[in-house]
């Protein structure tokens, strides 16, 4: 019942989503269907990366490499899974290459204390120097990666249609994701260490945490659903691999981590916010609103302007803008993120 | 008198040599174990201590030492702490305590030299290693989550969970509840340590020591940041704990607090024991000998004070605090040229939000206050500065200089733009350095140079470059804020003869302290705060301390 009391306002606002979302759907049900599924679809490399973000700044490591992880992840899958014509081969190379890179980040920072920023866009500039340079044209993958729908579930009107069919298992596995990491973070002894020792780790050092093993581990396990992410843009939300296709989704998470409070379901909420905005903003371009014809007259000229497609397309970056600014100063990272722990130097 | 705990606002007055409360543990019976070498041999029960009081040795270090770099931290120490005993290790900053216990707590590893526990003398390789042979340890700085509660804090490290994965919450609040019963200590387990005042999170540092069974307890300066009042309390923690059988090692370089509660002390000094006594066998001079290594005058003499003009005036000054609550309310005093006035007082009574609005920063809601003929309410740090006033402040590492700097940089940190200190916008870098030498000298500043970082130097060297930057310029009005916390005996009385100095030659001097000794020995005339306004005002000569604790606590 506590609970209920202290997330009033989160659960109201839940509530009232969730309402609107069913009231869209049944109101305008030629177009909402459709958007919500191209919402979770945008959402879904989103919330796998923002969890990456998550597991490293609550443990106090920065992870800005998480769009280097993806890429080489979505490199490695695809390519892997092309020559070696198993998907399975590919998915694992993916992982495994987002694990490796998690490693990279995790061993320069913690093990060596390199600035946290600087080893991340190392990452990326090396991610995008050896994808681009390895890269080669006219690959194809063996077949698609199957669906997964889940029975029962996938009956729900509107929640089943968009989150329970017509998608892979890496979709289902970012909710669990999600929800585990939730999980994870604030109900086991796991959890409860890494938050201490991204706050305040000679705290955690002197109640007897090994402070740099559990960054190790943590930023370079992180890794692998980064890998994961990386694999779902290159196998299964498109079957190709091209040049620097992350496209600043690496730094979107980030974006959406601080907006959902360092929390992975609300990342995961905000997530599904952001692919929302991006699928109006895509609809609008499509409804072809606006002027027809050469616009006339100061009135008409500006709303043309407004409406042309370039400009809608910049929506949900926008939103994204506007809601850092509201988040600023409302939510708070983790006390001891970006620096590196000396011991015995409290 | 309504709150029991008020009743000890007058510290020193009832500080007794040993501990009470256990026959077994009084002084002159110790000794006689102490110095028993049989003592060791005997299991506790046989020795009959009962339930294992004051006995066996439980730490016994030997001919330690540990250099970090050139530097000797500890050179050859060797100590022993008994089970049931409170053993004190004094000594200037900088003389190497924190480093030892830092040792015994695995945090740092010795060069040479063994460390013992209850026998056992391999190394201790961790904090893990050490809690895990019953030492616990309470930092200068607390080792708190800031953001977590208390019984988050308690358990971690020590987690119980619910079917091996899921944490036992519920187990953790029992567990701080039965804890802060039985040692008298109490907390809420489900408030984050952040909404904690200071004296409450230093309880639930021991609290979260005493969770895991502890032998041997340690409290690195335990007192530094606490009222009056919660030192008492914390003593008096201290002997029931001593009393029942935990052994306590007990940081300071208060020597009230040493003649208080400890059995034994250790005195070092540049990295060794230069001494050790037990505590009824001496006293506070005898102390303050040993550790500064020649005489120290303890008690300033001063002549009387010739007040004139009046310098500082304050009237019904209103000033709020940073969660914008009224901190002062209606605070009047004068200060007059060639006296010390006192602002004596528990800390949180609006003595830190007058002193940064006297010295231009913090805004003042309403009232006057006026140095000579400036209006100070709307002046600003620069403007008060140049109208003379001197600012020792509290907190000399965030207002009172700048770390990385050099102490000569640190010296002319508010004139380094005026000749002749700079010329046409070009700093005179030989006569910053130059000034640098003389003060360094005058206020025996203890660096390798001038050019050293401030930051590296000792909390009183710190100290002293901030008083001499504020006292060099022969201020008007001379404003110390807790002067001496945090610095060793030998700086205490150096910064006392200063500011006693400074007032001969005319200047008006406001002390602010929670330290009611400084107070005493040095003011005179003392105005007693509560709740944001003087409440009394005597003279400095015949103020009683009862009398001023009972004031200070509000009851007036």
């Amino acid at each position: 019942m506590t609970w209920v009391t202290k997330n009033r306002t989160t659960l109201v606002i839940l509530a009232a989503v969730v309402v609107a979302a069913y009231v869209f759907y049944y109101a305008a049900n030629d177009i909402a269907p459709s958007m919500f599924v191209a919402a979770w679809g945008y959402a879904i490399p989103l919330v796998l990366a923002s969890l990456v973000g998550v597991i490293g700044e609550r443990s106090g490591v920065v992870n800005i490499g998480i769009e280097g992880q993806m890429l080489i992840a979505a490199f490695a899958g695809f390519f892997a899974a092309a020559y070696s014509g198993s998907l399975l081969v590919g998915v694992l190379s993916g992982v495994g290459s987002g694990l490796i890179a998690g490693g990279f980040l995790a061993w320069t920072t913690v093990r060596w204390r390199m600035d946290q920023i600087i080893a991340g866009v190392v990452l990326n500039i090396v991610a995008t120097g050896i994808t681009s340079f390895y890269y080669t044209p006219g690959q194809i993958l063996p077949s698609l990666i199957p669906n997964l729908d889940i029975p029962l579930l996938q009956d729900i009107p509107l929640v089943g249609e968009v989150f329970f069919s017509g998608r892979s298992w890496i979709a289902s596995f970012a909710i669990v994701a999600a929800v585990g990491v939730h999980l994870l973070l604030f109900h086991t002894r796991w959890g409860l260490r890494t938050r201490a020792v991204g706050e305040y780790p000679s705290a955690a050092d002197t109640a007897g945490v090994n402070v740099e093993r559990l960054r190790l581990v943590n930023v370079t396990l992180a890794g692998s659903l980064a890998g994961l992410a990386g694999v779902y843009l290159s196998m299964d939300a498109s079957s190709t691999f091209e040049r620097g296709m992350t496209a600043g989704r690496g730094f979107l998470a980030l974006a959406i981590m601080i907006m959902g409070a360092w929390r992975p379901l609300r990342a995961f909420a905000m997530a599904l916010f952001f692919g929302f905005v991006n699928a109006v903003a895509s609809q609008l371009q499509q409804s072809g609103l606006g002027v027809s014809g050469e616009p006339s007259g100061f009135l008409e000229w500006t709303l043309a302007a407004i409406t042309s497609p370039q400009i809608l397309a910049t929506l949900p970056y926008v939103a994204v803008l506007v809601l850092l600014g509201l988040a600023a100063g409302r939510v708070r990272p983790p006390g001891a993120v970006g620096q590196p722990y000396v011991k015995g130097d409290q | 008198m309504s709150d029991p705990t008020r009743h000890e606002g007058t510290p020193e007055s009832e500080g007794t040599p040993h501990p009470a409360g256990h026959g077994d543990t009084g002084a002159d019976h110790l000794e006689r174990v102490a110095t028993t070498d049989a003592a060791r041999e005997l299991p506790p029960e046989q020795a009959g201590f009962g339930e294992g009081v004051i006995g066996e040795v439980l730490l016994d270090i030997q001919h330690l030492s540990k250099s970090f770099g050139p530097v000797h931290a500890n050179r050859d120490i060797t100590i022993n702490v008994r089970r049931g005993e409170i053993v004190a290790l004094l000594g200037e900053n900088g003389a190497g305590k924190s480093t030892l216990v830092n040792q015994i707590f695995g945090l740092i590893t010795p060069d040479t030299g063994t460390v013992s526990v209850k026998g056992d003398s391999t190394p201790i390789k961790d904090p893990k290693d050490a809690i895990h042979r019953g030492i616990g340890m309470v930092h200068q700085h607390f080792q708190l989550v800031p953001v977590m509660t208390v019984a988050e804090n308690l358990m971690l490290g020590h987690e119980t969970t619910k079917g091996g994965i899921v944490l036992d919450i519920e187990g953790a609040r029992t567990m701080v509840r039965e804890l802060s019963q039985r040692h008298g200590l109490a907390v809420d387990p489900d408030v984050e340590v952040d909404d904690l005042p200071v004296g409450t999170q230093q309880r639930v540092e021991i609290l979260k020591a005493l969770s895991r069974r502890v032998d041997l307890l340690i409290l690195d300066e335990p007192t530094a940041v606490l009222t009056p009042q919660e030192t008492d309390e914390l003593l008096g923690v201290m002997k029931e704990l001593a009393a029942s059988g935990t052994s306590i090692v007990f940081i300071t370089h208060k020597l009230r607090e040493v003649l208080a509660v400890s059995d034994r002390v250790y005195v070092l000094r540049q990295g060794a024991v230069v001494g050790e006594v037990a505590t009824k066998d001496t006293d506070a001079t005898g102390l303050a000998t040993m550790m500064v290594g020649r005489e120290v005058v303890l008690s300033i003499e001063k002549d009387a004070a010739t007040p004139k003009e009046t310098v500082l005036s304050i009237h019904d000054l209103m000033v709020k605090d940073d969660r914008d609550l009224t901190a002062v309310d209606g605070f009047s005093l004068e200060v007059r040229a060639g006296e010390i006035v006192g602002v004596a007082g528990v800390e949180g009574n609006g003595q830190r939000e007058l002193v940064e609005a006297l010295a231009g920063m913090r805004k003042v809601a309403s009232g006057q206050m006026t140095l000579g003929e400036l209006d100070l309410t709307r002046a600003n740090p620069h403007e008060t500065h140049h109208a003379g006033v001197g600012h020792i402040p509290e907190d000399r590492e965030k207002h009172g200089l700048v770390s990385a700097y050099s102490i000569a940089d640190n010296l002319v940190l508010n004139e380094f733009d005026q000749a002749p200190y700079a010329k046409s916008g070009v700093r005179q870098f030989s006569v910053v350095r130059e000034n640098a030498e003389n003060l360094r000298e005058e206020f025996d500043i203890r660096s390798s140079g001038v050019m050293q970082t401030a930051g590296s130097l000792s909390g009183g060297n710190k100290q002293k470059v901030v008083v001499a930057r504020e006292m060099s310029f022969e201020p008007k009005l001379l404003m110390a804020a807790q002067p001496t916390r945090g610095v060793d005996v030998g700086s205490i009385e150096f910064i006392h003869r200063r500011i006693v100095e400074a007032r001969d030659k005319g200047a008006a001097v406001l002390l602010v302290s929670a330290e009611l000794d400084e107070i005493l020995s040095l003011s005179d005339r003392i105005a007693v705060v509560h709740g944001g306004k003087v409440v009394a005002e005597m003279d400095g000569k015949d103020a009683d301390r009862t009398e001023i604790g009972r004031l200070m606590a509000g009851d007036h």
